[in-house]
């Protein structure tokens, strides 16, 4: 009884603990990344990367459901804040064709899918452009130029793409993308 | 104090024995049993067969994949999406116990699925076809 009752706080207190170094460590990647590279990369839509920024914070801490196990059939479900909330809402109008498949879902999961990325997109992003591909966005790009990730990388197989963001963040589907945690496959 | 750890306890217990009880709403005899309800009402309509079921699956139909692209010629295999490497899980029941189970999940499949493959929806007759030999196939 006694131990019972000790266990319980110690429990908590382990889980609050993790996720406040969890946290931490996120908002610490995140400021890294807004002293990185500041010079040059402002500009007439204000903000870096020519306006073309993802999300201030993109763990899912509070994941819908529906998105998880819809959008993660056929590709990790990418966490809402890589994109602006125009370019979830295209291309949920558009899963129809849906880079070339066809990944049509009932109006009320659609609905609610939409709504959750919407709400959930990147709130750094000030350039009026949408684009469907997350790859195609100026952050993307500059992170993961020539410079940053030899050419042959996207070439092994075990990449097989720059969509399986997976294969070198291996907390991608819970939006943590930290450099310190990523690895290059050989 | 030790009345309230020990409710907590077995409010936990309850919540994950909900949550891992197999909640399949049909089996996959089921699901063929109302594919064949909507194909015996078409024009043409033949008895399921499991070996055109089989043809079916394997070729191709005037686009780049066929069903085997991303299911592999082995229905019982694990497969891999065609384009993003993802696995899939197997699509045979004997293989994966969860195929077939819901029939909204199966009819949001084939349209998916049909669109890809044929560039149009399937008839109730081609998905009774595969689902015949799907479910001829052993582990």
């Amino acid at each position: 009884m006694l131990k019972t009752d000790k266990k319980f706080p110690l429990a908590i207190a382990v889980v609050a603990l993790m996720l406040g170094i969890s946290l931490s460590a996120a908002q610490a990647d995140d400021d890294r990344e807004e002293g990185y590279r500041s010079a040059g990369n402002s500009d007439k839509h204000g903000g870096k990367y020519g306006g073309e920024n993802r999300g201030s914070s993109l763990q899912t801490i509070q994941a819908n459901a529906k998105w998880k196990q819809e959008c993660s059939n056929c590709h990790i479900a990418y966490v809402p804040g890589l994109l602006p909330a125009e370019s979830w809402r295209k291309l949920m109008a558009g899963l129809d064709k849906h880079f070339g498949s066809d990944a049509t879902l009932d109006a009320s999961d659609a609905k609610e899918i939409t709504a959750y990325l919407v709400d959930n997109a990147s709130n750094r992003w000030r350039a009026p452009t949408a684009p469907l591909r997350i790859t195609e966005s100026a952050w993307f790009k500059s992170k993961h130029d020539s410079h940053e990730i030899s050419p042959a990388v996207w070439k092994n197989p075990r990449v097989k793409s720059p969509a399986n963001c997976q294969a070198c963040h291996s907390g991608a589907e819970k939006g943590d993308f930290s450099e310190d945690k990523v690895r290059i496959p050989k | 104090m030790f009345r309230y750890s020990s409710a907590f306890v077995w409010l936990g217990v309850a919540a994950m024995g909900l949550t891992t009880l197999p909640a399949f709403a049909q089996t996959p005899n089921e699901v063929l049993a109302t594919l064949k309800t909507a194909a015996a009402g078409e024009p043409n309509f033949q008895e399921f067969s499991a070996a055109r079921g089989e043809q079916f699956f394997k070729v191709k139909h005037g686009k780049e994949w066929s069903c085997t692209s991303c299911h592999t010629d082995n229905p019982a295999a694990q497969g891999k999406h065609a384009d993003t490497g993802k696995a899939i899980q197997p699509i045979a029941p004997s293989a994966n116990a969860e195929r077939f189970t819901d029939m909204a999940k199966v009819e949001k499949w084939f349209k998916r699925n049909c669109n890809d493959v044929l560039g149009r929806a399937c008839t109730p007759q081609e998905k009774g076809d595969v689902l015949s030999y799907l479910l001829t196939v052993k582990k």
